[in-house]
């Protein structure tokens, strides 16, 4: 065996015992997150059920319309911990006409609330930007509230694929 | 003391609608986590922010755990007079925090 020979050998010793390792880290990564992640079908309902009552306590007894609210949110997020969200509400934003609150609102975390928002007409523009929290692949529901007493709403999916509460704590 | 960082445009023409935009460092602690030993570690968050000009509230936000830490905030106003956009953030523990921004409108 030449000096070279030998070379390669350990190169790919190493390399193999690389791979053996990034595909235990795989196998511990795909066993860790649905035992992490575990929601079961009853939790799930329990916590629609529970944003359908929190939207009931925003909103009370009137109609909600769909339209006039976008919830801008990208598609698909690695990270659950920190989601761009931005929510817009087409309304002219004068002292007649403007929106009065903005209230988010999510599906599958272990709270329904997002956040709310008041806004006047000194806004100028209805249109707001925070980062947020998701803990799974979930719809998010906007409810706009207009100086003119309705009510309107939008939502917009998101795939999660790594969701918030899942971090390892130091 | 949390560390803020504020974004308003130092001049802007009366009536122009601009942009503000607030961060906070904070750790928003949701209070559905654990710890390596099983305990519960209890909620820390920010629970209101609230935004002035000129001493008029022009802005208000309710924030719930599902904000992300160090939660960043952007909203718009319209310019209307020179003067401060103060901020104000209250949370768990007695957390407050005030800011504020100073624009010219020409």
């Amino acid at each position: 065996m030449t000096q070279h020979d030998r070379h390669r050998t350990t190169r790919r010793a190493a390399l193999r015992a690389a791979g053996a390792l990034a595909l235990g880290g795989a196998a511990v990564a795909v066993t860790r997150t649905p035992a992490a992640a575990q929601t079961s079908a009853a939790q799930e309902a329990a916590r629609k059920a529970a944003m359908q009552e929190a939207i009931r306590q925003v909103v009370g007894e009137a109609k909600v319309t769909e339209g006039k609210v976008t919830v801008d949110i990208p598609p698909l997020v690695e990270n659950g911990n920190t989601v761009p969200c931005t929510v817009v509400v087409d309304s002219p934003m004068t002292a007649a006409e403007h929106v009065k609150a903005i209230h988010v609102f999510n599906e599958k975390n272990p709270q329904p609330n997002v956040f709310s928002l008041q806004l006047g007409p000194r806004a100028g523009r209805a249109s707001v930007s925070t980062r947020i929290r998701l803990q799974d692949s979930q719809t998010i529901h906007a409810i706009a509230e207009l100086s003119d007493g309705s009510f309107w709403s939008g939502s917009a999916p998101v795939i999660i694929t790594l969701g918030a509460c899942l971090e390892d704590l130091i | 003391m949390a560390r803020t960082l504020i974004n308003v445009p130092p001049k802007a023409k009366r009536g122009d609608v601009i942009s503000v935009k607030t961060l906070i460092s904070h750790v928003m602690e949701s209070g559905y986590r654990h710890s390596t030993t099983g305990a519960a570690i209890p909620r820390d968050i920010i629970r209101s922010f609230a935004a002035s000009y000129n001493g008029a509230e022009i802005f208000r936000a309710e924030l719930y755990p599902a904000i992300a830490a160090n939660p960043f905030i952007s909203f718009h106003t319209v310019a209307t007079e020179s003067g401060t956009l103060e901020f104000k953030w209250e949370g768990d523990n007695g957390f407050a925090q005030t800011a504020s921004a100073k624009i010219t409108v020409e």
